[in-house]
């Protein structure tokens, strides 16, 4: 059995607070997670004491800015096992990432009547990018379609690889359904017919223990912000000779070794992709927040999580009227859920006046709300300060609106 | 009864409104019909379209379909029955109104040609419901902004 983890709600200061004259119960973490103070103080140490633009300044200050920068990345490459930190390229988040792929992996590698294969459980930012650049490109996107529970279906992912796509890009994590796919299965089967395959890690990276070198895919992508750090600084963990043979996406200061009036050369990797001043207090935070969850253990973390969701999964299918989407194993804390005939929308506002915060939509999934036939769902997601507590909070609230909506048992 | 939900949130899924979501009037698509009027709420999914036959300056029939939650899909309810049979001019009116009520208008709230849909008063108290209660009302106005 693994190490339970200790009680971490204190660490987090906006958890103090009560939401709707309730305890703020917090059940929107795979859309962003709250901050612990060690990164907040980090954001504040940055600049009191830091503050300075890196990679230029010859000066004692820039010197320090710099190598703090460049420790932030060391420490990002080892927490998700990359070899090499030079291809870790700083971006916003998963969203910039995923754009700078398909534009710069798009132009090495698409030509026209190429395949990009996408799966069905998508975000729209592992699939517009594809979509665009697929249409500049004269390229065609083609979905891999899912199981009755909300898996990659892997005999229709096999027939789309038969099409020998260029490149075939699929999530870690569902943000919709918690599944969790067999990624170093995909990306040896998308390896052996070929492709380039690029994972999107936003919502994994902040949950379970994550291996680049032995997923062996050739990007991986993830925000800051799911992960205890700020918004605005994510990743793009790269291959580094993909990365070398890609033009740069940005043009600007930093990137470039030699200016011409009509010509130039790059600089290398990782400083080719990270045109103009990158966000160097947001690379400092998420190094703190790495910090904090390798405290935690990522093992930990997962453990905690998966006992959560197996409470919850328990409690909830429980109750009558409730329809759970999505696989009931092998399931990160995402639960996806509808209740009776009350809209989501409506059970978000109903617990939210309970101080549970959960989200209600189509999670920017739309194709896959459409596979499921609802144009919405309620979803409560969970994190390291998440507790049982928070769990039969939801449920409680749950009845509550069972109530209003006239079909609570007497 | 501790345990009862509070008073702003029956207000808000009051009986006659979750009669309305469950059992919603005028529901279906239109044929023929002289406007269509599709409008989509892309932060939450909703989805309405508004079919009317306006002839000369009357709405002669009017029908709604989509799917939503119970405040869109109520107010879109009740706002057909309210604008079945009237002017363009006076439907237009209806709709400026359930706007002031919408925002908190007091006045507007005590207006009584709002018939049914003034039990909808209750979502301003809810900012990020409104939305929810406008989407019929604004394919109203959208659908007749040439035809008064």
């Amino acid at each position: 059995m693994s190490p339970r983890l200790r009680d971490v709600r204190a660490d987090f200061p906006i958890l103090r607070q009560p939401s709707n004259g309730h305890r703020l119960v917090y059940l929107d973490s795979a859309a962003t997670s709250q901050k612990p103070q060690a990164v907040i103080d980090a954001i504040s140490a940055y600049y009191g004491g830091l503050n300075a633009n890196v990679h230029r300044g010859g000066y004692d200050l820039a010197v320090r800015a710099t190598d703090a920068y460049e420790e932030a990345r060391a420490s990002l490459a080892a927490f998700i096992g990359a070899p090499d930190p030079s291809g870790v390229i700083f971006v916003r988040g998963t969203t910039e990432g995923i754009n700078l792929i398909a534009s710069s992996l798009g132009a090495l590698k698409l030509k026209r009547g190429d395949t990009i294969v996408v799966t069905a459980m998508e975000h729209h930012s592992n699939l517009i990018p594809w979509q665009l650049v697929a249409q500049a490109r004269g390229a065609e996107t083609v979905m891999v379609e899912l199981t009755a529970d909300g898996r990659i279906d892997l005999a229709d992912f096999r027939r789309a690889l038969e099409r020998s796509p260029r490149i075939v890009a699929f999530t870690h994590v569902s943000n919709t359904l918690g599944t969790i796919n067999p990624v170093a299965e995909l990306v040896r089967l998308a390896h052996d017919a070929g492709a380039v395959a690029v994972v999107d890690g936003a919502q994994s990276a902040p949950h379970v223990p994550v291996d680049v070198k032995a997923l062996d895919c050739d990007f991986y992508v993830l925000s800051g912000h799911k992960m205890l750090a700020p918004m605005g600084i994510g990743a793009v963990v790269g291959k580094p000779e993909l990365l070398d043979a890609m033009p740069p996406y940005h043009g600007g200061g930093e990137m470039i070794n030699v200016v011409k009036d009509t010509t130039a050369t790059y600089a290398p990797l990782p400083q080719k992709f990270e045109a103009g001043t990158p966000n160097v207090e947001g690379a400092i935070a998420l190094g703190a927040a790495i910090a904090y969850l390798r405290g935690l253990g990522m093992e930990t973390v997962a453990a905690h999580e998966r006992e959560l969701v197996g409470h919850a999964l328990e409690k909830l299918a429980a109750i009558e009227g409730m329809t759970i989407y999505g696989p009931m194993d092998e399931r990160a804390g995402v639960i996806s859920f509808t209740l009776a005939d009350i809209h989501p929308h409506d059970l978000a506002t109903i617990l939210d006046h309970e101080g549970v915060a959960i989200r209600a939509g189509h999670h920017c999934t739309q194709p896959l709300m459409r596979r499921l036939n609802v144009s919405a769902t309620a979803r409560a997601s969970f994190y390291v300060y998440n507790t049982e507590e928070d769990v039969d909070a939801l449920v409680a609230a749950l009845q509550k609106a069972l109530t209003l909506f006239g079909l609570a048992h007497a | 009864m501790p345990d009862q939900p509070d008073r702003a949130l029956q207000d808000l899924f009051q009986e006659l409104i979750l009669d309305h979501y469950r059992r919603p009037r005028n529901k279906g698509a239109l044929e023929p019909h002289t406007h269509r009027i599709g409008l989509t709420n892309p932060s939450c999914g909703d989805e309405l379209e508004l079919d009317l036959v306006i002839s000369g300056d009357t709405i002669a029939d009017v029908r709604f379909s989509g799917r939503g939650c119970s405040i869109s899909q109520a107010s879109a309810s009740m706002m057909t029955q309210l604008i079945k049979g009237k002017s363009v001019h006076e439907a237009r009116a209806l709709a400026a109104r359930f706007n002031e009520m919408m925002h908190g208008s007091a006045e507007a709230a005590r207006d009584k040609t709002l018939g049914e849909a003034r039990s909808l008063v209750g979502v301003a108290k809810f900012p990020v419901r409104v939305k929810c209660a406008l989407l019929g009302w604004n394919a109203l106005e959208e659908g007749t902004k040439n035809s008064h």
